[in-house]
């Protein structure tokens, strides 16, 4: 069953993944990357990440999609123009991307030679009580350190949508 | 139902380098989208892309290890990435309100 679910979702990102990049229209890429956010929800839960996994979904695919689709459709912005002036992306993206893929796959297969095999249910650490634990308690300043870069941040939202740039 | 299945179904488990090279590949096509796309909210979509496929890295070496301090690095990158939608959506809007274009090569009024 694990390995089913697994397949399955894992599909289900690279598939949602691929199609971000590939559609002209802002709206279905928003709508792929909501795909491959709820996938990776279901990921996180079968590696024992509840509070995660819930976050995951109520934050990202929640919030932060709403937001690009709420700009997207405000901006009313259409299907992207093919442009000529595409430099050095165009030749050389793809073939750096494709070797950073190979160079990470065999650093991982080499260097995880005593890795576990993931089984749900083995790892029952992270559900929002030891979460909250080993956040408010270990990483106490962090947390505190991340309200103040959010205070920042809604100040910094208001004030760069109200001006106009001179 | 059990008998039509192969032996070890229900019991059979998933390497864990298999969810860190998924982290690899969605990371790369994030990274594809981010060098090959025009239009600037698809590429700030592709920047949220990576983070997710870093997000599950960080959640599997919490698995890896038994430990819960990866997820809650997880946990501070959603802030994080929280936080910069909410700046880079209010930059988008105001880019669009002074130069009426989204694509990402004519925005280029700092090079003249």
């Amino acid at each position: 069953m694990d390995v089913l679910l697994f397949t399955f979702f894992a599909l289900v990102a690279i598939v949602g993944a691929v199609s971000l990049v590939v559609q002209k229209h802002p709206i279905s890429s928003a709508l792929s990357l909501v795909s491959v956010m709820v996938a990776l929800s279901v990921l996180f839960l079968l590696l024992g990440a509840e509070f995660i996994a819930a976050a995951q979904l109520v934050v990202y695919s929640g919030a932060i999609m709403v937001l690009f689709v709420f700009v997207i459709m405000l901006l009313n912005a259409g299907a992207e123009r093919e442009s000529r002036k595409a430099g050095l992306a165009q030749f050389l993206g793809l073939p750096l991307t494709a070797a950073l893929l190979v160079f990470a796959s065999y650093v991982i297969t080499q260097s995880m030679s005593n890795a576990k095999a993931v089984k749900f249910g083995a790892f029952t650490g992270g559900g929002p009580r030891e979460v909250g634990w080993t956040l408010f308690t270990q990483y106490l300043l962090p947390f505190e350190v991340t309200s103040i870069l959010i205070l920042v941040a809604i100040a910094g939202a208001v004030v760069l949508a109200r001006k106009e740039i001179d | 139902m059990s008998q039509f299945l192969p032996p070890g179904f229900f019991t059979a488990t998933v390497p864990l380098n298999a969810y860190l090279i998924l982290s690899a590949i969605l990371f790369a096509i994030g990274a594809c989208g981010f060098l090959f796309r025009k239009n600037i909210i698809t590429i700030y979509m592709c920047i949220e892309l990576m983070l997710n496929a870093v997000n599950l890295s960080f959640v599997t070496f919490s698995y890896q290890f038994g430990k819960v301090d990866g997820q809650i690095y997880s946990f501070f990158v959603m802030v994080v990435a929280a936080a910069e939608a909410a700046v880079g959506l209010a930059i988008i809007l105001t880019i669009f309100r002074n130069l009426g274009t989204l694509q990402i090569d004519e925005i280029d009024s700092l090079k003249n």
